[in-house]
């Protein structure tokens, strides 16, 4: 087997291996003429669990289209496993398993059958595992008891998890899951964060698109965000939130207080700027540069800009100092700490407050 | 990955697999049940009227199907003989009808469940479904003859008698050699769906909609059928497909007349070529977006 690294131009970051799904300049016009993907370039490593995020026709689907060969970029390349996709799709797809814009199900035939339908059309899959693999991914996601029921009388979690099953038929390399949890109860989103969890533990990388931002910060490693079908950025969770936190750092402090003019004047004695009252909550941005004294430890943890809690943390040490400043000058402290961006501030950051559906 | 190539080799006999697959598929829903069934209802009816018009006294004849007086009046005598006329008053319209059902929802039946995307991602392959559909319908063809045919030689054993068969030309065969004539008639009447259930393919391929392909795959048998009546049109009639569907009364003449058959079996193939080429070259190149 050739390599893939061979294949391809040098990369100048890594090489092509590490990545499972990498474009160059993806496009896709559909017929209108509007482009609802705009020279995208996505880099997915392998064994993460990537997540996909973007408002409401971003884009994403369509991005998943063209990675799985089911529509032909108007400009631009995807590899996927290292190898071109739509022309490798025979030999790509077998190791991939896909859930594209919500389960599709013949309604005539029972969960089951439904997957012996799907698996007899994978060209790798042995019909002789079939029963066993079949029961096997049935099981996993909770539908042993339905599987025998027609299809047309599932409910859409049911169909959800039928979907999800027959992508699991087989072991994959590559999961691309577009929305997984749309329509599920909140056991079975835990469920399937925890599957998600348990197939990138085995190796399984997971790509993943979905607009419930808290299920993505709670298994993605890596993200990336679009907006009117570009790329707006990529790269692990963490990072994202930094970037977006920027000189905030830790977010913004949060005091809440019955003595909220005291409670100003000493925060402000403190460097602490951009002060605002709400009710009994006083919030305001940290000094970027720590302010001199007390902080001389040396110990800064460089990987997580998010470890608020970490007790090590410098800045924690300055904390803990702005809130002695304000007991000692006799203000009631109820509540005191930072708050740290969410994915989802990271989230409106990126793509805009707007609720209105880009044209 | 090289590793991975190893256990994911495809087998050899997969596509055999797929077709196993989509033709239980087919033949398991209700649509396809409900066809058959009008399939095998029409010789009881016919069987049925025949007997009720003879038992009156009178003989039965005179008026009939399209390709069926020379058989009509010849049932009474042998019941055989409602096996030709059941395939000759079928073959105008319910064959090709169900047909075009059959045809029309391969791939756009798919397409509007959404099914199509998780066909070709497993990855099925477009070709190689487009190949496994068309056998599918084929299948099909071949099902809906002989449900017809055996339709037929039932109600006629029941009602009429059976016997030596006496043939267009007036010459008289035994009934064995009657009933192998029966099974080649049917065995023309499935390869002259060819035509239509290639033009039902390619309909099928180019929308999203089921019904859509149905509807138009029937409208499209309809104004052909009535196309090819029509005189002044007499200079493309031989191009219809469903021009010499009645040639298959050739087979029941000592000797045969092949001209007519080999001109229909030879308008079948080049449909099926020309049909099978443009499904292919549309959907193999088609965005799937359903
Ligand atoms: N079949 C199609 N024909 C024409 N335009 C399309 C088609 N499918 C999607 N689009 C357009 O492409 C853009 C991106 O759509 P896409 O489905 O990729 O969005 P999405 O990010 O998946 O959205 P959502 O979060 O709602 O699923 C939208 O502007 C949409 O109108
Ligand atoms: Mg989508």
């Amino acid at each position: 087997m050739p390599q893939p690294a061979a294949a391809g131009p040098a990369r100048e970051h890594r090489p092509a291996g590490d990545r499972v799904i990498e474009t160059r300049g993806l496009t896709k016009a559909y017929r209108g003429g509007q482009l609802a993907v705009d020279g995208l370039d996505l880099a997915v490593p392998r064994g993460s669990v990537f997540g996909f995020l973007g408002p409401n026709g971003s884009g994403k689907t369509t991005t998943i289209r063209m990675l799985m060969g089911l529509i032909e970029p108007t400009a631009g390349s995807a590899r996927v496993l290292g190898q071109p996709m739509p022309g490798a799709g025979r030999r790509v797809l077998p190791k991939v398993g896909a859930l594209i814009e919500g389960p599709a199900l013949y309604g005539f035939l029972s969960g089951r059958d439904n997957l012996w339908r799907f698996d007899a059309a994978d060209p790798t899959a042995d019909p002789r595992t079939r029963a066993e693999r079949v029961g096997r991914a049935v099981e996993r996601v909770g539908l042993a008891a339905a599987a025998g029921k027609k299809a047309r009388a599932y409910s859409l979690g049911m169909k959800q998890r039928l979907g999800l099953a027959a992508a699991l038929l087989q072991p994959r390399e590559l999961l691309v899951l577009d929305e997984p949890t749309n329509g599920l109860d909140p056991q079975g989103m835990r469920e399937i964060r925890a599957l998600v969890r348990e197939l990138a533990a085995d190796g399984t990388t997971v790509f993943l698109s979905s607009h419930l931002l808290d299920e993505i910060e709670q298994v993605c490693t890596h993200a990336a965000v679009m907006a009117r079908g570009r790329l707006i950025t990529q790269g692990t969770v963490a990072d994202l939130s930094a970037t977006v936190l920027g000189s905030r750092g830790l977010g913004r402090l949060t005091v809440t207080t019955p003595d909220t003019a005291d409670a100003v004047r000493v925060l402000k004695e403190q460097g602490v700027t951009d002060l605002e009252v709400t009710e009994d909550r006083v919030t305001g941005e940290l000094p970027s540069e720590p302010s001199p004294q007390g902080h001389q430890n040396p110990a800064t943890s460089p990987d997580s800009p998010l470890s608020s809690d970490s007790p090590l943390s410098p800045d924690s040490l300055e904390l803990a100092d702005l809130n002695a400043a304000l007991v000692h000058a006799g203000v009631r402290v109820r509540a005191f700490g930072t708050e740290r961006a969410s994915l989802e501030d990271v989230f409106v950051h990126l793509t805009g407050e707007g609720f209105d559906v880009a044209g | 990955m090289s590793q991975a190539d190893g256990v994911l080799r495809r087998r050899p006999l997969w596509s055999l697999g797929l077709l196993r697959s989509e033709i239980g598929m087919t033949f398991r829903r209700w649509r396809t049940l409900a066809l058959l069934a009008v399939l095998a209802g029409v010789p009881v009816l016919v069987g049925i009227a025949v007997k009720i018009e003879t038992g009156d006294g009178g003989s039965a004849g005179g008026g009939g199907g399209e390709g069926g007086p020379a058989f009509l009046s010849q049932i009474t005598n042998n019941g055989l003989f409602l096996v030709f006329t059941s395939l000759a008053m079928t073959l105008p319209f319910f064959l090709p009808m169900s047909i075009g059902v059959i045809a029309g929802d391969s791939i756009a039946g798919e397409a509007t469940a959404g099914t199509l995307r998780y066909l070709l991602v497993a990855p099925a392959g477009r070709t190689r479904l487009l190949l496994v559909k068309y056998a599918t319908t084929m299948t099909f063809c071949l099902v809906g003859t002989l449900v017809v045919a055996l339709s037929a030689l039932l109600t006629g054993a029941v009602l009429f008698p059976l016997g030596d068969v006496t043939l267009l030309s007036g010459t008289s065969v035994s009934f064995g050699e009657g009933l192998l004539r029966a099974l080649a008639i049917a065995c023309v009447v499935a390869l002259s769906l060819i035509g239509v259930a290639a033009v039902g393919l390619f309909i099928s391929t180019l929308t999203t909609s089921g019904i859509a392909a149905m509807a138009t795959t029937v409208g499209l048998l309809i104004t052909v059928q009535i196309l090819d009546t029509i005189p002044q049109l007499d200079a493309i009639q031989p191009y219809l497909f469903p021009h010499y569907w009645l040639s298959f009364a050739d087979l029941l003449r000592d000797p045969v007349y092949w001209d007519q058959l080999q001109k229909n079996l030879g308008l079948q193939a080049l449909y099926a070529v020309v049909f099978g080429s443009a499904a292919w070259a549309r959907f193999t190149t088609r965005d799937i977006t359903a």
